[in-house]
């Protein structure tokens, strides 16, 4: 059994495209969620809809790449718009229920046959949308060790997309502690009281649901980018389920929680998968136990257990705050 | 307390007694200085009518008591003035300005600031942080100016330095960087006190202050609400006891079933027999002792401040 190569993939998935793109779209969800308590289930539509808009601004309509960026933050802004406008001013419940919908309607049209030419169906868009991007890369290589390895253009992607994750950090962690955070934070605990001391809840909470949504679209923009297409059942809500657990798992309203909780949680996965895969090649695992394409779902299955563990353990997350949690049992 | 800040004390409260000397005891009577208007101001629920007030004024700078028994409609006629609660009808004003269909926050920002009968500290942070919250027209609140420290910085050194004082003030400094969450019920009360008074309100409204806090704290309760008198705002509180209301209430309007049925003077006011039957029902002159358990439930106590 090849425990090198288990921890070299573990290792490469930790820091990897994969932990960007979940990290990108849980820091959206902790300024919506974990600051704001809004319940956003619709985090995959924002990351389809940056998705969508460079493979259909690019690949579709052959127009530059920055552009598309540009559209996916505006599609992000208006998709927002429409969620919040509506269920901002009613109960949290409410938004949970119009984001997942939401969503999967975003998806379901993504995947409508009827729209083939726009958004190629089941099998998305794929192309080299993403070359000029590529062209900008100044390494010479990719990068081959005994603990991570990456390809020239996987190297590139890393590097630019753990960029943005720092960029959007940085704006967290100023935001959050500044007057604004403030508001959103003290909207979390109760808007009503937030209400009568004179801020305008609703338009904080939409500005917190906009900005999260468009954190969300760079979660998409990279996951197109980095696979050069898009494929409409990639932003089911798993995705969404996926990023609230890296949330949980970092810990909510914390600035480094999505961070720390996409590496750990993409390392538990490909660890798992991939020792498993081993010990039943070699046949450390008798394949009556278990078969080669079983592992996927016991995969799953302990990485579940895991997190429900961690929930019992440690419920605040790797970084929450044991006090603060305890304030909710009062 | 020295004596300085007592001495205007009893020129402000008796200033507002005097002008409130010639004002008729009838339910809608008009004040001198009127800082708060209501007319006509309705809101039901189904068939019920929880409030149907058809006048109401409140004298500038006084301590103004909306007293009834339990479901009276006292705070949903709170919650429809600060623009909590859609009413059915009704116009008001406050400070002649209207406020009819005007949300909740833009009430707050006119100088009318609530608290609640249930008490909302905003649990998960702390003292101080409460307290900023509660600044007017913070620069740093802005989405965009927030990235700017330097924007910001100045103004939020002034009001760490006002809610450091307002703390002092109500006996929370030793408490400011706990949890908001950790704080006791009577505690809790003084917080949201003291967050409202940072709004620089030029009325504040109180809803049950006294509600579920400890006889000792609501003695220094009352004395913090006399003393925010005398800053000069106008303090117009719910209560349903009327023991506590007797103490430092300058008027009384007492509501039953929706409506206005009485106000004045506070020791008018309990002696009026329509406020008697409205909190006793109208048997209270048939074994006022014996039915102790139905006296305790409506909360006029003449047995009880007896019995203690």
């Amino acid at each position: 059994m090849d425990w090198l190569t288990v921890f070299q993939n573990s290792l490469t998935q930790m820091i990897g495209v994969s932990a960007i793109i979940y990290c990108l779209a849980a820091l959206g969800l902790n300024i919506q969620f974990g600051y704001t308590g809004l319940l956003n289930f619709g985090q995959a539509g924002f990351a389809a809809i940056g998705a969508y808009a460079i493979a259909v601004t690019v690949a579709t309509l052959g127009w530059p790449l920055w552009l598309a960026l540009f559209f996916g933050i505006l599609g992000a802004i208006i998709f927002a718009l429409l969620l919040g406008i509506p269920t901002l001013r009613l109960r949290a419940d409410y938004l949970a229920i119009v984001t997942i919908a939401a969503a999967e309607i975003i998806r379901q049209v993504a995947r409508a046959v009827s729209l083939n030419d726009y958004f190629g169906g089941s099998d998305g868009i794929s192309g080299k949308y993403a070359a000029d991007w590529y062209a900008l890369n100044p390494l010479p290589v990719g990068i081959d060790t005994a603990l991570i390895r990456f390809s020239r253009n996987d190297l590139w992607v890393v590097i630019n997309g753990w960029t943005l994750v720092a960029v959007i950090v940085l704006i967290t962690w100023l935001l959050m502690r500044s007057p604004w955070g403030r508001v959103l934070k003290s909207i979390r605990e109760d808007e009503d009281a937030v209400r009568s001391l004179g801020k305008n809840v609703y338009l904080y909470k939409m500005q917190a649901l906009t900005l999260g949504g468009v954190i969300g679209a760079f979660a998409g923009v990279i996951f197109a980018v980095a696979a050069q297409s898009v494929q409409p059942d990639n932003y089911s809500t798993t995705l969404t389920f996926f990023a609230y657990a890296v949330l949980i798992l970092g810990g909510a309203a914390r600035v480094f929680g999505p961070v720390v909780g996409s590496m750990i949680f993409w390392f538990l996965l490909v660890f798992v998968g991939q020792a498993l895969n081993n010990a039943v090649k070699a046949g450390y695992i008798s394949s009556s136990i278990l078969r080669p394409d079983q592992v996927g779902q016991i995969q799953f299955m302990l990485v579940g257990l895991g997190l429900m563990a961690l929930m019992i353990y440690r419920p605040q997350g790797i970084f929450g705050d044991e006090k603060e949690l305890a304030l909710d049992e009062r | 307390m020295s004596d300085s800040p007592a001495a205007p004390s009893r020129t402000k409260a008796s200033s507002v007694k005097a002008a409130l000397a010639g004002v008729s005891p009838v339910p809608g009577a008009p004040k001198p200085d009127a800082i708060f208007i209501g007319d006509s101001i309705t809101r039901s629920f189904g068939g019920l009518a929880a409030v149907d007030v058809s006048h109401l004024e409140v004298q500038r700078g006084s301590i103004t008591a909306l007293i009834g028994p339990n479901g009276a409609g006292k705070t949903t006629f709170f919650n429809v003035i600060t623009g909590f609660d859609p009413p059915n009808t009704g116009t008001w004003s406050f400070e002649g300005s209207s406020l009819a269909g005007t949300p909740a926050y833009k009430v707050a920002r006119e100088g009318m600031i609530r608290t609640f009968q249930l008490t909302k500290v905003l649990n998960k942070l702390t003292v101080l942080e409460n307290m900023r919250l509660g600044a007017q027209g913070q620069s740093g609140e802005g989405l965009f100016r927030a990235l700017i420290p330097a924007l910001w910085r100045k103004q939020e050194d002034e009001i760490t330095a006002r809610a450091l004082g307002m703390l002092e003030q109500f006996n929370l400094i030793h408490v400011k960087d706990e949890f908001a969450g950790s704080l006791s019920g009577g505690q809790r009360k003084l917080l949201e006190m003291a967050r409202a008074m940072m709004s620089n309100p030029s009325m504040l409204m109180l809803d049950e202050p006294m509600a579920g806090v400890n006889p000792a704290l609501t003695q220094s309760l009352l004395e913090h609400i006399k003393e925010l008198r005398e800053t000069g705002i106008t303090i117009f509180f719910v209560e349903h006891d009327m023991d506590m209301v007797r103490d430092i209430s300058d008027w009384v309007i007492v509501m039953a079933q929706g409506s206005i049925i009485a106000e004045g003077p506070p020791s008018d006011v309990m002696r009026n027999p329509a406020v008697i039957d409205a909190y006793l029902g109208d048997h209270h002159d048939v074994a006022l002792t014996e039915s102790g358990e139905s006296l305790t439930d409506s909360n006029v106590s003449p047995t009880k401040s007896e019995e203690s």
